[in-house]
Protein backbone atom coordinates (compact mmCIF):
# COMPACT_ATOMS: atom_id res chain seq x y z
CA UNK A 1 0.00 0.00 0.00
CA UNK A 2 2.60 2.40 1.11
CA UNK A 3 4.90 1.45 -1.73
CA UNK A 4 2.16 2.16 -4.25
CA UNK A 5 1.35 5.45 -2.69
CA UNK A 6 5.01 6.39 -2.77
CA UNK A 7 5.23 5.44 -6.43
CA UNK A 8 2.21 7.50 -7.35
CA UNK A 9 3.55 10.39 -5.35
CA UNK A 10 6.91 10.08 -7.07
CA UNK A 11 5.32 10.02 -10.50
CA UNK A 12 3.19 13.03 -9.64
CA UNK A 13 6.18 14.97 -8.36
CA UNK A 14 8.24 14.05 -11.41
CA UNK A 15 5.42 15.09 -13.71
CA UNK A 16 4.94 18.37 -11.92
CA UNK A 17 8.68 19.02 -12.02
CA UNK A 18 8.76 18.41 -15.75
CA UNK A 19 5.83 20.70 -16.40
CA UNK A 20 7.21 23.50 -14.27
CA UNK A 21 10.70 23.34 -15.79
CA UNK A 22 11.64 26.70 -17.17
CA UNK A 23 12.25 26.41 -20.88
CA UNK A 24 15.85 27.38 -20.36
CA UNK A 25 16.68 24.39 -18.16
CA UNK A 26 16.29 22.13 -21.14
CA UNK A 27 19.13 24.01 -22.77
CA UNK A 28 21.63 23.10 -20.06
CA UNK A 29 24.49 21.51 -22.03
CA UNK A 30 24.67 18.22 -20.12
CA UNK A 31 27.08 16.45 -22.48
CA UNK A 32 29.51 19.36 -22.32
CA UNK A 33 29.51 19.42 -18.52
CA UNK A 34 29.87 15.64 -18.26
CA UNK A 35 32.73 15.35 -20.73
CA UNK A 36 36.03 14.33 -19.13
CA UNK A 37 38.23 16.06 -21.70
CA UNK A 38 38.73 19.65 -22.79
CA UNK A 39 38.20 18.73 -26.44
CA UNK A 40 35.06 16.78 -25.63
CA UNK A 41 33.63 19.68 -23.65
CA UNK A 42 34.52 22.17 -26.39
CA UNK A 43 32.95 20.01 -29.06
CA UNK A 44 29.75 19.49 -27.06
CA UNK A 45 29.47 23.15 -26.14
CA UNK A 46 30.67 24.96 -29.25
CA UNK A 47 30.67 22.20 -31.87
CA UNK A 48 34.37 22.74 -32.54
CA UNK A 49 37.69 22.41 -30.74
CA UNK A 50 39.84 24.84 -32.68
CA UNK A 51 39.86 28.11 -30.75
CA UNK A 52 42.32 30.77 -31.87
CA UNK A 53 44.44 32.26 -29.09
CA UNK A 54 43.57 35.95 -29.06
CA UNK A 55 44.66 39.10 -27.25
CA UNK A 56 41.06 40.25 -27.51
CA UNK A 57 40.15 37.74 -24.80
CA UNK A 58 41.32 38.62 -21.30
CA UNK A 59 41.45 36.00 -18.57
CA UNK A 60 42.23 37.26 -15.10
CA UNK A 61 43.21 34.59 -12.61
CA UNK A 62 45.77 34.33 -9.81
CA UNK A 63 49.24 32.89 -10.63
CA UNK A 64 49.02 30.78 -7.50
CA UNK A 65 45.78 29.73 -5.84
CA UNK A 66 46.41 28.76 -2.25
CA UNK A 67 42.93 27.34 -1.93
CA UNK A 68 41.70 25.45 -4.99
CA UNK A 69 38.14 25.54 -3.66
CA UNK A 70 37.85 29.26 -4.33
CA UNK A 71 39.76 30.59 -7.32
CA UNK A 72 38.57 34.01 -8.54
CA UNK A 73 38.27 34.25 -12.32
CA UNK A 74 37.30 37.12 -14.60
CA UNK A 75 36.85 36.79 -18.35
CA UNK A 76 36.31 39.71 -20.66
CA UNK A 77 36.64 40.40 -24.34
CA UNK A 78 36.89 43.34 -26.70
CA UNK A 79 35.53 41.25 -29.59
CA UNK A 80 32.45 42.69 -31.25
CA UNK A 81 29.42 40.42 -31.30
CA UNK A 82 30.53 38.04 -28.56
CA UNK A 83 27.78 35.45 -28.12
CA UNK A 84 29.02 33.20 -25.37
CA UNK A 85 31.89 32.55 -23.00
CA UNK A 86 33.12 29.13 -21.89
CA UNK A 87 35.34 28.55 -18.89
CA UNK A 88 37.46 25.40 -18.80
CA UNK A 89 39.91 23.94 -16.28
CA UNK A 90 41.82 21.33 -18.28
CA UNK A 91 42.88 19.15 -15.33
CA UNK A 92 39.53 19.02 -13.55
CA UNK A 93 37.69 15.66 -13.75
CA UNK A 94 35.04 17.46 -15.80
CA UNK A 95 36.89 20.36 -17.44
CA UNK A 96 33.91 22.58 -18.29
CA UNK A 97 33.21 24.83 -15.30
CA UNK A 98 30.71 27.28 -16.68
CA UNK A 99 29.36 28.84 -19.82
CA UNK A 100 27.72 32.22 -20.16
CA UNK A 101 25.22 33.13 -22.85
CA UNK A 102 25.47 36.80 -23.65
CA UNK A 103 22.75 38.97 -25.11
CA UNK A 104 22.93 42.19 -27.07
CA UNK A 105 22.63 44.08 -23.76
CA UNK A 106 25.44 42.16 -22.06
CA UNK A 107 28.75 43.76 -21.35
CA UNK A 108 31.10 40.90 -22.32
CA UNK A 109 32.70 40.51 -18.92
CA UNK A 110 31.90 37.96 -16.21
CA UNK A 111 33.47 37.14 -12.86
CA UNK A 112 32.99 34.13 -10.66
CA UNK A 113 34.84 31.81 -8.30
CA UNK A 114 35.68 28.27 -9.27
CA UNK A 115 37.11 25.01 -7.89
CA UNK A 116 40.36 23.56 -9.17
CA UNK A 117 41.46 20.05 -8.22
CA UNK A 118 45.12 20.71 -8.97
CA UNK A 119 47.48 22.94 -10.93
CA UNK A 120 46.02 23.39 -14.37
CA UNK A 121 45.60 25.51 -17.44
CA UNK A 122 42.49 27.66 -17.21
CA UNK A 123 41.03 28.40 -20.63
CA UNK A 124 38.52 31.11 -21.46
CA UNK A 125 36.81 30.60 -24.81
CA UNK A 126 34.75 33.32 -26.45
CA UNK A 127 32.44 32.65 -29.36
CA UNK A 128 32.02 35.69 -31.57
CA UNK A 129 30.54 35.78 -35.08
CA UNK A 130 30.63 31.99 -35.25
CA UNK A 131 34.34 31.75 -34.46
CA UNK A 132 36.14 30.70 -31.29
CA UNK A 133 38.83 32.74 -29.56
CA UNK A 134 40.66 31.84 -26.39
CA UNK A 135 43.00 32.94 -23.64
CA UNK A 136 44.87 30.49 -21.43
CA UNK A 137 46.57 30.88 -18.11
CA UNK A 138 48.28 28.30 -15.92
CA UNK A 139 47.19 28.53 -12.29
CA UNK A 140 49.23 26.76 -9.63
CA UNK A 141 47.09 25.20 -6.91
CA UNK A 142 48.57 24.63 -3.46
CA UNK A 143 45.59 22.83 -1.92
CA UNK A 144 43.10 21.14 -4.25
CA UNK A 145 39.47 22.17 -4.09
CA UNK A 146 37.53 19.08 -5.05
CA UNK A 147 37.26 17.68 -1.55
CA UNK A 148 37.38 14.00 -0.68
CA UNK B 1 17.57 28.27 2.96
CA UNK B 2 18.21 29.42 -0.45
CA UNK B 3 18.95 33.04 -0.88
CA UNK B 4 20.51 35.39 -3.35
CA UNK B 5 22.13 38.66 -2.39
CA UNK B 6 22.41 41.22 -5.16
CA UNK B 7 24.23 44.50 -5.39
CA UNK B 8 23.57 46.49 -8.52
CA UNK B 9 24.60 49.98 -9.44
CA UNK B 10 24.04 51.98 -12.60
CA UNK B 11 26.64 54.26 -14.10
CA UNK B 12 26.36 55.88 -17.54
CA UNK B 13 23.62 53.46 -18.53
CA UNK B 14 25.61 50.38 -17.57
CA UNK B 15 24.42 48.27 -14.65
CA UNK B 16 27.11 46.45 -12.73
CA UNK B 17 25.71 43.49 -10.86
CA UNK B 18 27.31 41.41 -8.14
CA UNK B 19 25.49 38.42 -6.69
CA UNK B 20 26.20 36.00 -3.90
CA UNK B 21 24.08 32.87 -3.85
CA UNK B 22 23.76 30.50 -0.97
CA UNK B 23 24.31 26.97 -2.24
CA UNK B 24 26.37 23.92 -1.26
CA UNK B 25 27.55 23.23 -4.83
CA UNK B 26 28.31 19.58 -4.01
CA UNK B 27 30.36 17.94 -6.75
CA UNK B 28 29.19 14.39 -6.09
CA UNK B 29 32.78 13.23 -5.63
CA UNK B 30 33.25 14.30 -2.00
CA UNK B 31 32.97 11.73 0.75
CA UNK B 32 31.19 12.38 4.02
CA UNK B 33 33.91 12.42 6.67
CA UNK B 34 31.79 10.40 9.13
CA UNK B 35 30.06 7.80 7.00
CA UNK B 36 32.63 7.58 4.20
CA UNK B 37 29.81 7.67 1.70
CA UNK B 38 29.74 9.91 -1.34
CA UNK B 39 27.74 13.08 -0.86
CA UNK B 40 25.30 13.29 -3.81
CA UNK B 41 25.90 16.01 -6.36
CA UNK B 42 23.87 19.12 -5.71
CA UNK B 43 24.72 22.23 -7.63
CA UNK B 44 23.21 25.19 -9.46
CA UNK B 45 22.91 24.49 -13.18
CA UNK B 46 21.45 27.72 -14.47
CA UNK B 47 21.38 31.35 -13.48
CA UNK B 48 19.21 33.81 -15.36
CA UNK B 49 19.21 37.60 -15.02
CA UNK B 50 16.27 39.59 -16.31
CA UNK B 51 16.23 43.33 -16.76
CA UNK B 52 12.65 44.69 -16.79
CA UNK B 53 11.55 41.14 -17.65
CA UNK B 54 14.00 40.64 -20.49
CA UNK B 55 16.86 38.14 -20.23
CA UNK B 56 20.21 39.97 -20.27
CA UNK B 57 22.51 37.22 -19.04
CA UNK B 58 22.29 33.50 -18.67
CA UNK B 59 24.89 31.28 -17.06
CA UNK B 60 25.15 27.49 -17.25
CA UNK B 61 27.14 26.02 -14.40
CA UNK B 62 28.66 22.71 -13.48
CA UNK B 63 29.69 21.52 -10.02
CA UNK B 64 33.10 23.21 -10.29
CA UNK B 65 31.69 26.62 -9.46
CA UNK B 66 32.65 27.35 -5.85
CA UNK B 67 30.35 26.84 -2.89
CA UNK B 68 28.11 29.85 -2.23
CA UNK B 69 28.71 31.12 -5.76
CA UNK B 70 29.79 34.64 -6.60
CA UNK B 71 28.75 35.99 -9.98
CA UNK B 72 29.42 39.45 -11.36
CA UNK B 73 28.35 40.76 -14.73
CA UNK B 74 27.15 43.96 -16.37
CA UNK B 75 24.59 45.03 -18.92
CA UNK B 76 23.76 48.12 -20.96
CA UNK B 77 20.65 50.27 -21.45
CA UNK B 78 19.96 50.39 -17.73
CA UNK B 79 18.70 53.21 -15.56
CA UNK B 80 18.02 53.69 -11.88
CA UNK B 81 14.71 52.23 -10.78
CA UNK B 82 14.67 49.45 -13.40
CA UNK B 83 13.92 46.00 -12.06
CA UNK B 84 16.46 43.22 -12.03
CA UNK B 85 15.43 39.65 -11.35
CA UNK B 86 18.04 36.99 -10.65
CA UNK B 87 17.03 33.36 -10.43
CA UNK B 88 18.71 29.99 -10.32
CA UNK B 89 17.76 26.36 -10.81
CA UNK B 90 19.82 23.47 -9.46
CA UNK B 91 20.23 19.86 -10.55
CA UNK B 92 17.52 18.74 -8.14
CA UNK B 93 15.03 21.22 -9.58
CA UNK B 94 15.18 23.55 -6.59
CA UNK B 95 14.97 27.21 -7.44
CA UNK B 96 15.45 30.62 -5.90
CA UNK B 97 14.91 34.09 -7.21
CA UNK B 98 15.11 37.64 -6.06
CA UNK B 99 14.04 40.95 -7.50
CA UNK B 100 15.70 44.29 -6.87
CA UNK B 101 15.51 47.70 -8.38
CA UNK B 102 18.68 49.20 -9.76
CA UNK B 103 20.21 51.82 -7.53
Amino acid sequence: MQATRRLILKAAVAGAALLSLPRTLLAWPKAAFESDSTDGAMKALFGATDATASDAVTLTAPDIAENGAVVPITVSTTLEGAESIGLIVSENPSPLVASFDLTSESVPEVSTRIKMGKTSDVVAVVKANGKLYSATKNVKVTIGGCGG
Amino acid sequence: MASIRVKASVKDGVAEVKCLMQHEMETGTRKDSKTGELVPAHYITEVVAKHNGKVVMQANWGPAVSKNPYFAFAFKDAKAGDTLEISWVDNKGETASTETSLG
